[in-house]
């Protein structure tokens, strides 16, 4: 049985290489079949908070596609005629492994395009060499500007469908600045890692311009992420006489900080600003302490529930969703959703300009720069970084409990028009932009 | 004085958590000449176990005490099952090997159970937050603290004590300690040092799991708890001299107490302030605080 | 003469040669693996040198991730030169380890072991926490000149496959070579029995010292390979624990029979970890680990061991 199967992957292996060899990249057939490679967490820590809802966002949307059953302007069949194939694979591992990956499903199973990465290191480590690779590739969820301010300042394979992730922090400083300016001061809890570190200093910086007043004694803290226990954290934050407290704390992280914190009152006496808390509060349910802000990294997950929400494309993303998955779809479902209407959007756009025939990647490409289409939750623009980097609205609201509905729902809500949350398109770097004092925003 | 207070309950309360995951490691150290990785997937498969079991007896709305009970049944359970089967299929081979070549064994065991949890438990987050919530909270130096992370404290002192009771007081114990002494002879006094190894490790996978299974209601159980465990287990038996049961003690007070000051003194050294007291200890103190009794070999 | 012409160099340079040649033949993700199995092979071959001593370290990611940001250091700030980074990685990592050494060099057992993880951890946390140095997004490499010669695209990758080469087959001459000599054949002595070798008049401290600096070089090439090939270096692949874990378990994998042994060790490991992933993602730690176990228990001296047995068999 096992040499059995061994011999099978040698062949396989064989073949493959034999092809590799025949044919060479990126041989132009007559497509009838396109192979959309997903990355995304399907295991570890960062599964049940990104993975699995981003990976049912695009089985459900690829499905709808297929069968031409999606809502206008999506109701053709297929991504420019061509029936699509999703191949979801694990995003843990490592930024070593994940470029490791990357070639292997480009130059091994070539794979026409990829839609996804939750974590910023697996866009900072995969964006320059899908570039080298010429590989379309459409970011989803990952939010560090490095990606087009650092890495690939040229791009041209490498896009992302979503805010950056200094957008949702400004606007969450805007929000707090606005409803919350009468609070003495603001500390924060975040994952000592790169999105926390990031995270942190987008509203800091942001928040020292919009409010220069505000105190912000208490070092603020950096637990090791997934370190799972937050005991003298909390002491700390319960000690601060700071009563604003920001946290782009997500998964696990987020649950066991609640957990641990709430027999403790640290949300009784504490304002919580929960960058990404969207993430988790439909899994929470009445745990999750109301009152908090959450974010959803842009219009998505609560903030496209369809009391707030009511266009016949997310009406029906939401009907579907929760039938087929029996949840809530969260905020990695309209994200990797998004990124494949991004995909379909440019497909038919390039299918149309090509007399109806099925498109070259040079001919999606330019159909998706800088181009402006409807999503789910919204009107997705690409206009940063040369029409690489998309913008939306942003929304920030207080978290509640909906007896009527019987789940969470967001009250307050403030929507942040794109203009005023993003840097203006010639801003090179978004850090300094802020720190500059945000010239250019619209609101 | 009260920010003192402050380190000193969450120093103790981190240490405690310490204590549960390093003492088991440290016992089959000991014994064995084990450094056992997959303590870590004993570990996780106690916290999962637990907070699986827990969650359906509150939903069936059963009485609260239960709760607790399950804390234990469920590390026992774990550790009997495991411990039987990496000590009888894996373990019982190469106890003659180089020791490297069974800490690499037993990290092969531990990635191979890492997808054993997924594929039993899935990727899905597990809660069972009900005996936190049950035990309510009390005052100390103006905070509030919750009174299950308080009551980890006494669990680790009453495990502490009656292991030093158990390996001072009884003829098991001083059974273990001869073989720890030196195998040989024991084995040549009659000690069925076979036997004495199989339980050492079953202990020691019934304390991991305990460590598991009492910390599953303040957190998240989800796939990757392990991994974190094994490295903080090992730095805390390092620091106490590996082998030692009081070692393990003391090094896991150190090691809370100076991790709860970091985070209220220093936060920018909490990612790695126990690796630093590590190395530290190693350099003055090369086999750790309680060093065990070796002989020269000339 | 006899000592040049002897059979594992004579192996090492035809291998070299047609691994150059292979170039024209494979596709582009197999070259990849091969570059990758270059990096991890080379730290293998370090832990090889110590292992000859009987000592392990489950920290050499330190030295893996020194010399990758040596490497990083020197592009951005100085030269981008391929020579130059790696040289900057050879300083960055030897520097480190002969410093610690002193410390490192009085230990043995678990005990050097488990110091090194500590060492390579403090590492990893300072990588983490610092934004400057890229924090756990890492930095990125970008292509390498060589000498001042600038190659694109695909021929970039190839220039660097054939430098890997010629600097990995010089690396393993010299330190087969620094095997076969008396400090090198002092380690089976050390590991041995190190009173005796102390009576008889050779420090066996320096005798570690040596071949610890030594180790970490060949690691902190290992990494400046890995950052080259990966064009990103971070603290998570590269020096977290479990990186250092999968060096001990390619050279475990390998056995200590051949400097080459850990290269094919190597490519075995990605090989295997990345058919894995392919055909089985959900379980390919299952399948990593189980492999692991069955070298361990039915190939206690590691691949080599079957390559000589082979050998054995034909020649009876």
């Amino acid at each position: 049985m096992h040499t059995l199967k061994f011999r099978g992957m040698t062949r396989t292996l064989g073949a493959s290489l034999v092809t590799a060899l025949v044919m060479g990249p990126g041989s132009a057939l007559a497509k009838d079949e396109i192979t959309m490679a997903v990355p995304t967490f399907t295991t570890g820590a960062g599964g049940p908070a990104f993975g699995v809802p981003g990976k049912q966002g695009v089985e459900l949307l690829i499905d709808a596609i297929n069968a031409g059953t999606m809502p206008a302007p999506y109701n053709t069949k297929g991504m420019g005629g061509a029936r699509v194939k999703a191949l979801v694979y694990d995003e843990s591992g490592g930024n070593t492994k994940q470029v490791a990956e990357l070639r292997n499903k480009v130059q091994k199973e070539n794979v026409d395009l990829v839609v996804g990465y939750v974590s910023s290191g697996s866009c900072s480590a995969i964006a320059p060499v899908a570039e080298e690779l010429k590989i379309l590739t459409l970011l989803t969820v990952c939010g560090t500007p490095r990606v087009f301010e650092e890495l690939v300042k040229e791009p041209k394979y490498v896009f992302r469908t979503i805010n950056h992730a200094v957008a949702s922090n400004l606007s969450l400083a805007r929000y707090v600045v606005e409803k919350y300016g009468d609070k003495n001061g603001y500390t924060g809890v975040n994952p000592n890692y790169a999105w926390g570190q990031d995270s942190w200093r987008d509203f800091d910086m942001s928040m020292k311009v919009l409010a220069p007043k505000m105190i912000q004694t208490t070092t603020p803290q950096f637990p090791k992420l997934f370190g799972g226990q937050f005991g003298s954290e909390i002491s700390a934050m319960l000690r601060a006489p700071e009563q604003i407290v920001h946290s782009s704390v997500w998964g696990g992280d987020i649950e066991s900080l609640i957990f641990q914190g709430q027999p403790r009152g640290l949300f009784d006496n504490k304002l919580f600003l929960f960058t990404v808390g969207d993430s988790a509060v439909y899994r929470l349910g009445k745990q999750f302490p109301m009152g908090s802000l959450v974010g959803a990294r842009g219009p998505y997950g609560i903030y496209a529930s369809t009391e707030l929400n009511k266009s016949p494309l997310n009406v029906w993303f939401q009907r579907e969703y929760r039938a087929r998955y029996k949840e809530q779809p969260s905020q990695a479902a309209y994200q990797y959703a998004q990124g494949v209407l991004a995909a379909k959007y440019a497909y038919d756009r390039a299918q149309a300009g090509n007399g109806g025939k099925f498109p070259s990647t040079d001919q999606v490409i330019t159909a998706l720069r800088g181009a402006t289409f409807t999503s789910l939750a919204g009107t997705v623009r690409m206009s940063l970084s040369k029409g690489h980097q998309a913008v939306t609205e942003d929304m920030w609201g207080v978290l509640f409990w909906d007896m009527k509905l019987n789940e969470p729902m967001v009250r307050d809500v403030v929507t942040y028009p794109p203009e005023c949350v993003n840097p203006p398109a010639d801003a090179l770097d978004s850090t300094e932009w802020i720190k500059a004092g945000m010239k250019g925003t619209k609101c | 004085m009260q920010l003192a207070a402050v380190i000193l309950v969450d120093g103790l309360v981190y240490a405690s958590y310490l204590f549960m995951v390093a003492v088991g490691l440290t016992v089959i150290f000991g014994v064995q000449r084990v450094l056992n990785t997959a303590h870590g997937s004993f570990f996780a498969f106690g916290a999962y176990l637990a907070a699986m079991l827990i969650g359906a007896w509150y939903k069936a709305g059963w009485p609260a005490y239960g709760g607790f009970l399950i804390i234990v049944v469920s590390a026992a359970v774990v550790g009997i099952v495991l411990g039987l089967i990496i000590e009888r299929c894996l373990l019982k081979y190469l106890y003659d090997r180089d020791e490297h070549i069974v800490v690499l064994a037993t990290f092969a065991a531990f990635l191979a159970l890492e997808d054993v949890i997924l594929l039993i438990w899935g990727t899905d987050p597990y809660y069972a937050i009900q005996p936190v919530q049950e035990l309510g909270a009390t005052q100390i130096a103006g905070l509030k603290f919750d009174n299950y992370n308080l009551s980890m404290i006494a669990i680790s002192g009453v495990l502490a004590l009656s292991l030093w009771y158990a390996l001072r007081r009884t003829t098991w114990g001083k059974m273990l300690l001869a073989v720890i002494y030196d195998r040989e002879v024991s084995r040549a006094m009659g000690i069925n040092v076979t036997a004495v190894f199989l339980i050492t490790f079953i202990l020691g996978s019934i304390l991991a799991a305990l460590g598991g299974a009492y910390l599953a209601p303040t957190i998240s159980v989800l796939p990757g708890i392990g991994v974190e465990v094994i490295v903080i287990a090992f730095a805390v038996v390092v620091i106490g001299g590996m082998g030692s049961i009081p070692g393990a003690l003391i090094g896991a007070v150190i090691v809370g107490i100076s991790r709860a000051a970091a985070v209220h003194l220093l936060p920018s050294i909490e990612l790695f302030v126990i690796y630093i007291i590590m190395a530290g200890v190693l350099i003055f103190r090369p086999e750790g605080l309680f060093v065990p009794v070796k002989a020269r070999r000339i | 003469m006899s000592r040049l012409a002897d059979r594992t160099v004579i192996g090492l340079s035809i291998s070299a040669v047609v691994l150059m040649a292979l170039a024209a033949l494979i596709p582009n993700w197999m070259l990849f693996i091969f570059l990758q199995s270059f990096a991890r092979g080379a730290v293998a071959l370090g832990l090889l040198v110590l292992w000859r001593s009987g000592l392990i370290s489950f920290g050499h990611a330190l030295y893996f991730a020194a010399g990758a940001y040596g490497a990083v250091f020197m592009q951005r700030m100085i030269a981008n030169d391929a020579f130059a980074m790696v040289a900057a990685g050879l300083i960055a990592s030897g520097a480190l380890a002969f410093l610690l050494g002193f410390l490192l060099r009085q230990y043995r057992g678990i005990f050097f072991a488990l110091l090194n993880m500590a060492f390579s951890m403090v590492l990893w946390g300072l990588l983490a926490k610092t934004e400057a140095l890229g924090s756990t997004d890492g930095l990125s490499i970008v292509a390498p000149r060589f000498f001042g010669m600038v190659f694109a695209g695909d021929q970039s990758k190839l220039a660097i496959y054939f430098f890997a080469i010629v600097l990995t087959w010089m690396f393993s001459v010299a330190v087969h070579l620094y095997m076969k000599s008396t400090l090198g054949a002092m380690s089976t002595a050390v590991r041995e029995n190190e009173i005796r070798l102390e009576y008889l008049g050779y420090s066996a401290h320096r005798a570690v010292h040596v071949k610890y600096v030594i180790s970490a070089l060949l690691a902190g090439f290992g990494g400046v390979l890995m950052g080259m090939t990966v064009g990103i270096v971070d603290p998570d692949s590269m020096a977290y624990w479990t990186v250092s874990g999968e060096f001990v378990f390619i050279t475990i994998l390998s056995g200590t029979g051949n400097v080459a042994a850990t290269y094919i060790g190597a490519f075995v490991f990605e090989i295997i970890r990345s058919l894995a992933f392919q055909y089985s993602p959900k379980l390919w730690q299952l399948i990593m680990g189980g492999a692991l176990l069955l070298i361990i228990m039915f190939l206690p001296n590691g691949l080599w061991s079957v390559m000589a047995r082979l050998r054995k068999a034909r020649a009876s």
